[in-house]
This record gives C-alpha cells, structure tokens and sequence, in this order.
C-alpha cells in the first residue's frame, strides 16, 4: 500500500499539484492481512491551491479488505468516495476485521458513494494467459485500484509503468503482471461507467523554479550532504537502525560516490561515539535515531558539549516512552533535546517544519555545528521523515559557503585548544595530523584557555557560564521571526517543528473567518530567536498546539510569564487543522 | 599506513612526555606501562602528530593526558567507538585505545568485542589489574571468582572473563599478553601491535598496589616466575620451568604438564604457531588453571580483510562505477519538473 500511494504521489507531483502525504503503517513488518492491526494507509492530499498537510478527511477512501475499511472508514468525509476490493470482503476477512454482518450489504455504508469491485478477479482475468502463481497476480490488485484512481483524477500511467520497468527490471513476468493490472483498473474506469464523476485537478499556483517531490528522511540526508560539500569536510555518520529515522542511514549509505562514509554501529551509543571520534579527526560527524536511542545516546552528548566538538544528532521522533508507537509521528523529545543529560550540557535545537524544510534544517544544524563546535540537535518526526511534498529545487551554488576554520601551527606559538573566538566563543578545531598542535581533550572539566584538567571551583563555573553563553550566542544567527499575519491581534498561534502545516492549515481558515489571529513557527527551539518576548506580548492570547502534553508551553511560559495556552494531543498524527481552528475559536470567541 | 618521513629529526622519549603531572598512586603498575610506551614510540617511525590515543574511564584511561601526542579521555566503555569514527575519518592516523578490564570488558565489552571483529587497524593496550581501582576496590569481571572486595563482602559470585578468549572469540587478528614490569617483552609487544595490520590486542598484567596487590606476584617474582610463565616464541616448543625442563605436550586434544627427561623430549611438545586459531585458543585457556604456566607474548597473528580499507575501497569503486557525486544533479533527481 506504501508502494501504491508513493507512486500516485510521484504521478500528482509531475503534473504539477501542490501534495502533501501521511504514510501511515504498523510497526509489524508483516502483521497478519486483514487484522486490524496490520492496516496500511497512505493518505495523500493534493490541490491546484498551495496546500499544507496530509488533510483533515480525504475525499476518497480505498479500502482493499474490511480491516482498511473499519479502521478509516471515520477519516472520510460524509458523502465521500469509497472504492474497496469486493473479493476481499470474505467471511473471514470480515470475521478478522470484527463485522457481523457484510456493510458492503448491510446499509452500513448507503450515505457514502460506494464502488465495490472485484479487483481480484479481474486482475486474474488480466493475467490469466502468464505462466505466474495466483499469489503473484493477486499481489497486483494494489496496481489495479491505482489504475482506477489514474482514471478517475485524469493522471497519467508512464511514470508508474516506467517505474515498474525500474524496480523489476530483472523478473520481466512482474513487470508485464502489475503494467496489465494498472491497465485494467485504468481501463475499468473507462468502460464500466459507474463512476458518476471524474475529476481534473489542475496544476497549483507554484512559484516559479524546478520542483521534485520530497520526502523528509531524504531531505535531511541531502541537506547534510550539501553541508559537507559546502565545508569541503567529508560526512561521517555512525548509527544504528531504528524506525522512524534508519532511512537517513540506507539514503546515506548510497552516497559513496560523494565520499560519504557510513558507519553502521554495534549501538545506539557506539554509533554517537564514532561521529565524536570522526569529529574529533576533523570530518562532520552526524548521528541520527529516535526517541528511544536518543536516551542511550545521552552520556555521549555531554561529552560532545564539554569537548566542544561539531556534531549533528538528529532525532527523527516517534511515540513514546519507551518504545511506544514506533511507526506513528509524535514531538514529545522536546525537553530530551534540551535537557536530557546529566550536568548543565546546553545544546542548540533546530526542528524541521516542513519534509523539504529537513534540507535546510540539516543543513544549517551542520552550519551551526561548525561555526560554534557545538553538538547540535535537529528534531524532525514521524510525519516529516515519511511525508512528501513538492520541493523547489535549490541551486547548490547558491547555498552559503561553511568554513570549518582548521587550526594550523603557523606561528609556532604553543597552542590552547580551550581559547576561544570572541564573538561566537568557539574554540579551536586542531585535528590529529596537525604538526605542532597535539593536545587531549575528554570529559573531565577543562581549564579556561588551555584545556587542562582541572578541578578549580571558580574555573567550573567560569566554563558552565562560557558553555551556556557560547550557545546562546547562535541566536546572533537566527534572522528576525516571521509572523504570518498582521504583527499584533487577539490570538497568536506559536508552534514549533512538523505542526506547521497544520496551523498554518489552521491560520488560513481562521484569517477566511476575519479573527485578527497571527501565527509564528519556531525553528530553533534553542536558543529562541530574541525578538520573540516583544512579539508574544502584542497578542491577547498565544495558543501553542503541540503533538506533547505541553513542553513548548511550559517554556514559554517559563521564559516569558506569560498564560500561554496549550492544544496537546498524542494521537500518534498530525494535528487535523479543524482542531487547531476549534481551540482558536474558543479561545477568541 | 604511516610512513617514516626521512627528513624529520629522530624522535626520542622526552619528545613523547606531556607537561602534566602524572597522578597515578606511587608504585602502580600503569606507570612502567606509560614509561615503556614513552620508550619505543620514537622507534615506531611515525610522525609524532599521527598518534592519537582514545581512552574511556578509570585508573588506566588517565594515559592519553601524559603522552605528548593527540589524546581524547572519553567516557566510560566507549573508547573502541570512538577511535573507529577517529580511524575511519583519517585512516592516516596511529590509533591506540588504552582500557581496563573494568571499561573493557564490562560496561564497554560490546564494543571491544565489534572493533575486534570488524579489524579496524587500531591497537587496544588493556591494563588488566584483576580490580576496579578508581572507584576504590570492587571487583572486576577479570577478578576471581570468590573475590572478597567491598561490594562482594562474602566473596564475588560471577566467574572471571578471559579477555585473551574473548578477544579471539571476536576474531581479533593480533592478541598478546605482556606484564607491567617485564619491560623488554611489554616494549616488543607493543612494537608488534604497531607492525601488525589490523585490530591489535594486548592484554597487560598490571598490579595494582593499592587494592589488588600481588595479583600477578607468582608470575614477577623471582622465585615463582620461571615455573609460572609461558614464554612463547613462534615456532618454538613451549617450554617453561626455572631448568626448561617443563613443557607442555598435548595428549589427544587435553593439553598437559609434562616433565622433559626420561619419558618426553622437547620433540613430543606442542611447537607454538602464531597463525593456528586453535593453539591460542588452548594457551589462551591456562588462565586462571593453577596447574598451568601463564603464556606471555603473541598468541595469535594473521592478517585479515582491515575495515577502513575496504570502505575506502568502496568509495573508490562508487566514484569510478557512478562518477564522483554531483551536488546538483542529486538535488534535481530524475523526477523533477518545471514551473514557469
């Protein structure tokens, strides 16, 4: 179902909509089919409007056995599209997916437009003169329905056929199977008649420029990538497999033409260890996992913050704790990012808005990384590493240029790896195989200037003030916050990281409505920008949704005094805009 | 990896002394470890700025602060780690990982156990002291079972790990033994890590004076060291006893003590071979068997595929296979589409 929906999004993406995705999967690899707990969706919004999330109710619901049906029948509109696979709707299937009765018979669904095709039998008839096992045909019913929504949409089939021509390329009887399914269903459409309906959805109002469709974990790791080159330093990454980030990994690991060398670590903790080494030796070392390998990787980032090391940790998050809801989005690391280590260990934190947006926030976490020897955090999620959108591209020669600034022995003076510069108050990067400057460095407290062990009361605080200070001076980087709306009014909406789409969703809506509501998305979560406090207090009321129990909130209303109020919700999805507008409208009336 | 540069002036011992002050308690084993290091490392013929020595946590990982080299003191267990992400980004470098049965074996064993078999060429010098000296005297995973310490006050329940064991049970393709205070062989055996390609391990007998004294008295004392060490020399038989007249004959597959005399010569012993899995695996198993001699010098060295080298392959063969990467045409991707 991942493979069906992705197609029909690279399909709407080269004709031009605006798109945004929701991948939507079990944690179980191969759950048993038709449970309810093995259902996999793919919801897929596009527009000839420029759109910002997945959707609130899709307008179509493809339901290929009961399971996908009882379990997403609630997300569809009333009235809307449904399209389900007949020959699935056996006693069993129903049995398993708990229906007592058929609800393609019983009247269940008679307020909906229901098409209720046997796809398993056609596509059986399709392929009924090929040598291939039944199992093999049956596999191709997802290409069937695709073909059907190509008709129904008006989209074009090449792209899918000449990807199908890719990824089989080595058992041609796959490639002709799933091309006379998509045929079939495309053709199905066309003759059968009972779609009332077709719908040409014409391209959207982009701006000017090259666009591909992007997903986050794919962004991110391109972003990095861009960075490396800009430094003219290679890439190193250490990580461990885990969901929802072990993409960055795989999409890394395909990049040895670039020189990128990935490291596939016996932990979570040896992968964060290795990027500090290959730090430590002068590359950019990258370490991406999820909430719960982030708690392993603790002990190592403070390490990486009283070393003064570049470092990006990229935390794609998932449900928790523990555990939790591996495959399902959620922004409850928040306060992990920013405060999961023992001592006073600050660390910067950019968070993703958008899938395209990873590129930029990987990039610059690297930027950042760099210029202050900071480890760095990014916080993308479940939603953005998974979702995709159109993605203007950009020129590479146009990104800044990073300048890792290596220490030499030029003058011959005896070096001090702990001086630092004055206005960012970074320290020296002296790699080993620089003659003249070998020094140690490690976790015990340093000596101001040299670096030196020391255990000096006054030199421990010094150094706590010089840590805190140095990453508060980032926001000297961070350019004036954007508010979307007018610069003052009734209500502010301030969110952070993968909600964006969904307030700004939200924003639009209530701005149609004519309530003086503004909106203001974070990306760096820390240090926040500093013409935030005087922004804040020209709204009668701020309302901070997050997909946590209030970990935004908390701090604004730490840092600012101000009653923030907060939209929280763990759901494992994104916010559906019409909750935001809902808070909105009873918070302002 | 690093060559001898002709020009550069002949290093010597002083060049390799730090200016901190050594804090190791008076009369520990790791000072003649450090001494002895100091020692040969002029004589290893790279360029000082290429050595890198990574630590983790306890007594022994104070060492990279008193070489004059590159040093990193890291956290508890993770030295292995980090000196793989040091390696991999500049395979240039001489990396050395200094650790202790504590960081080693316990909190850090998964990690010394992966270095080893993925033969990354970095050495690993583990201080071995039988103790946990800097957290004040509880027993190590190399302690004895039985072990009376502050937290075992009725005596240690686990039973000891063998770290030379473990370490060709990680497939590690050089591993040795030295002892603090044997300062010659201790010398020959790092030079030997040095030469060898790939992961290097040694595991050194250190006292440890102030909570485990006399661990390793049988095998330094006078008296006692000629009956219970093991010498081993390639291709030698192994022979052992204050009249070399004791060796070590295999009956079937159970290896034994025999006297030379009479009954057996050194032609009926087992002749040591550095390249025989097997035989180390034997030697490696006299440890802690009080009816046998403990085996000193190199058990085990072959040479095996090295993992930084075939990742450098690989991205030789990318860049040849795919053309070297373009920053732009990766950004485009294959699907992308215009708006006017």
């Amino acid at each position: 179902m991942q493979l069906t929906g992705t197609r029909f999004t690279e399909t709407t993406a080269i004709v031009g909509n605006d798109l945004s995705t929701l991948p939507d999967y079990p944690a179980e690899i191969r759950a048993p089919a038709g449970s309810l707990a093995g259902v996999s969706a793919f919801q897929l919004h596009f527009s000839s409007k420029d759109i910002h999330t997945p959707g609130d109710q899709p307008d179509v619901l493809v339901a290929m056995n009961p399971a996908a049906l009882k379990v997403h029948l609630e997300d569809l509109i009333p009235g809307g599209i449904i399209i389900t696979n007949e020959s699935a709707f056996s006693r069993k299937n129903l049995k398993l997916a708990g229906y007592e009765s058929n609800p393609l018979e019983d009247g269940t669904l008679d307020s909906f437009e229901l098409y209720s095709i046997e796809m398993s039998r056609l596509v059986a008839t399709a392929c009924e003169d090929m040598d291939i096992s039944p199992k093999t045909v049956e596999r191709t019913k997802n290409m069937f329905a695709l073909g059907i929504l190509y008709w129904i949409y008006n989209r074009p089939l090449e792209p899918t056929i000449n990807w199908l021509g890719v990824k089989f390329k080595k058992r041609p009887e796959l490639i002709d199977s799933n091309i006379r399914a998509l045929n079939a269903g495309y053709n199905y459409g066309e003759t059968v008649e009972i779609f009332t309906t077709r719908f040409s959805v014409e391209k959207a109002p982009l701006a000017a420029g090259k666009y591909r469709n992007i997903n986050g974990n794919f962004a991110t790791s391109v972003g990095l990538l861009a960075a490396s080159e800009k430094a003219k330093i290679p890439l190193f990454y250490g990580g461990y497999p885990i969901t929802p980030a072990s993409d960055i990994l795989h999409t890394l690991a395909s990049f040895r033409h670039f020189g990128v060398k990935t490291f596939q670590a016996e932990d979570e903790i040896a992968g964060i260890s290795s990027a500090i080494g290959a730090s430590f030796a002068g590359s950019i070392g990258v370490t991406a996992s999820s909430g719960p390998g982030i708690a392993l990787k603790s002990e190592a980032i403070g390490l990486a913050v009283i070393a003064e090391l570049p470092l990006v940790i990229i935390n794609v998050q998932r449900g928790g704790p523990s555990t939790g809801l591996p495959t399902k989005t959620e922004q409850a690391d928040l306060f992990q990012a920013l405060y999961g280590r023992n001592g006073e260990a600050p660390v910067p934190v950019i968070a993703a808005q958008t899938p395209g947006d990873c590129f930029y926030a990987a990039f610059e976490a690297c930027q950042v990384a760099i210029k202050y020897r900071t480890p760095v955090f990014m916080l993308s999620d479940g939603y953005l590493a998974n979702g995709s959108e159109p993605w203007s591209i950009p020129n590479f020669d146009d990104l800044p240029s990073i300048h890792p600034d290596f220490s030499s022995n030029e003058n011959g003076s005896s070096f001090m790896p702990y001086a630092r510069d004055e206005k960012t108050l970074a320290r020296p990067w002296a790699t080993p195989g620089t003659p003249g400057l070998e020094h140690r460095i490690g976790g015990l407290e340093k000596e101001d200037v040299t670096g030196n062990v020391s255990y000096d009361p006054e030199n421990h605080h010094r150094m706590t003030e010089l840590r805190a200070q140095k990453v508060a001076n980032i926001v000297q980087d961070i350019p004036p916050t954007e508010i979307l709306g007018a610069a003052s009014g009734d209500l502010l909406i301030l969110s952070w990281g993968g909600t964006y789409g969904s307030c700004r969703s939200a924003l639009e809506r209530l701005r149609n409505e004519d309530k003086r509501v503004s909106l203001v998305h974070l990306r760096w979560v820390n240090p926040l920008p500093k013409d935030l406090g005087e922004i804040l207090i020209r709204f009668k009321n701020v309302l901070i949704p997050e997909l946590n129990m209030g970990q935004l909130s908390k701090m604004i209303r730490a840092d600012y005094l101000i009653d923030a109020q907060g939209l929280n919700h763990v759901r494992g999805r994104p916010f559906r805009a019409a909750d935001i507008v809902t808070k909105a409208q009873k918070l302002i009336g | 990896m690093a060559e001898a540069t002709v020009e550069t002036p002949k290093l010597d011992r002083r060049d390799f002394v730090s200016d901190q002050a050594v804090r190791w308690c008076p009369g520990c084993g790791d000072y003649a470890i450090l001494a002895q290091t100091q020692k040969i490392f002029p004589d290893l013929g790279v360029d000082k700025e290429k050595f890198v020595f990574i630590s983790g946590i306890g007594c022994s990982s104070r060492f990279p602060y008193y070489m004059n080299t590159y040093g990193f003191h890291t956290i508890h267990g993770r030295a292995p780690a980090i000196a793989s992400g040091v390696k991999l980004a500049n395979p240039e470098l001489s990396v050395w990982v200094i650790t202790g049965d504590g960081d080693a074996l316990s909190i850090g064993g998964n990690h010394t156990i992966h270095l080893l078999r993925r033969n990354l060429d970095i050495n690993v010098m583990l201080f071995n002291n039988r103790i946990y000296g800097l957290t004040k005297g509880q027993y190590s995973p190399t302690s004895e079972l039985g072990k009376i310490t502050k937290s075992t006050p009725m005596g240690s329940l686990d039973r000891p790990f063998n770290p030379l064991a473990l370490a060709l049970g990680s497939q590690a393709g050089f591993v040795a033994r030295a002892i603090d205070r044997e300062t010659a062989q201790l010398q020959s055996m790092i030079q030997r890590a040095h030469s060898h390609s790939g992961s290097s391990f040694i595991e050194i007998y250190q006292n440890c004076n102030i909570f485990n004294d006399g661990a390793f008295a049988p095998m330094t004392e006078k008296e006692t060291k000629a009956d219970n060490v093991l010498w081993l020399e390639n291709n030698k038989p192994l022979v052992f006893g204050k009249e070399l007249n004791k060796g070590i004959r295999l009956d079937g597959n159970v290896p034994k003590v025999v006297e030379i005399g009479d009954k057996w010569t050194t032609n009926d012993l087992l002749v040591h071979n550095e390249t025989d899995w097997t035989i180390a695996m034997l030697l490696s198993n006299f440890t802690y068997q009080d009816e046998f001699p403990n085996p000193i010098g190199v058990f085990y060295s072959v040479d095996e595929p090295i993992y930084e080298v075939m990742l450098a392959e690989q991205i030789k063969f990318a860049k040849k296979n795919k053309g070297i990467g373009d920053m732009q045409t990766l950004l485009d991707g294959s699907d992308n589409w215009v708006v006017e």
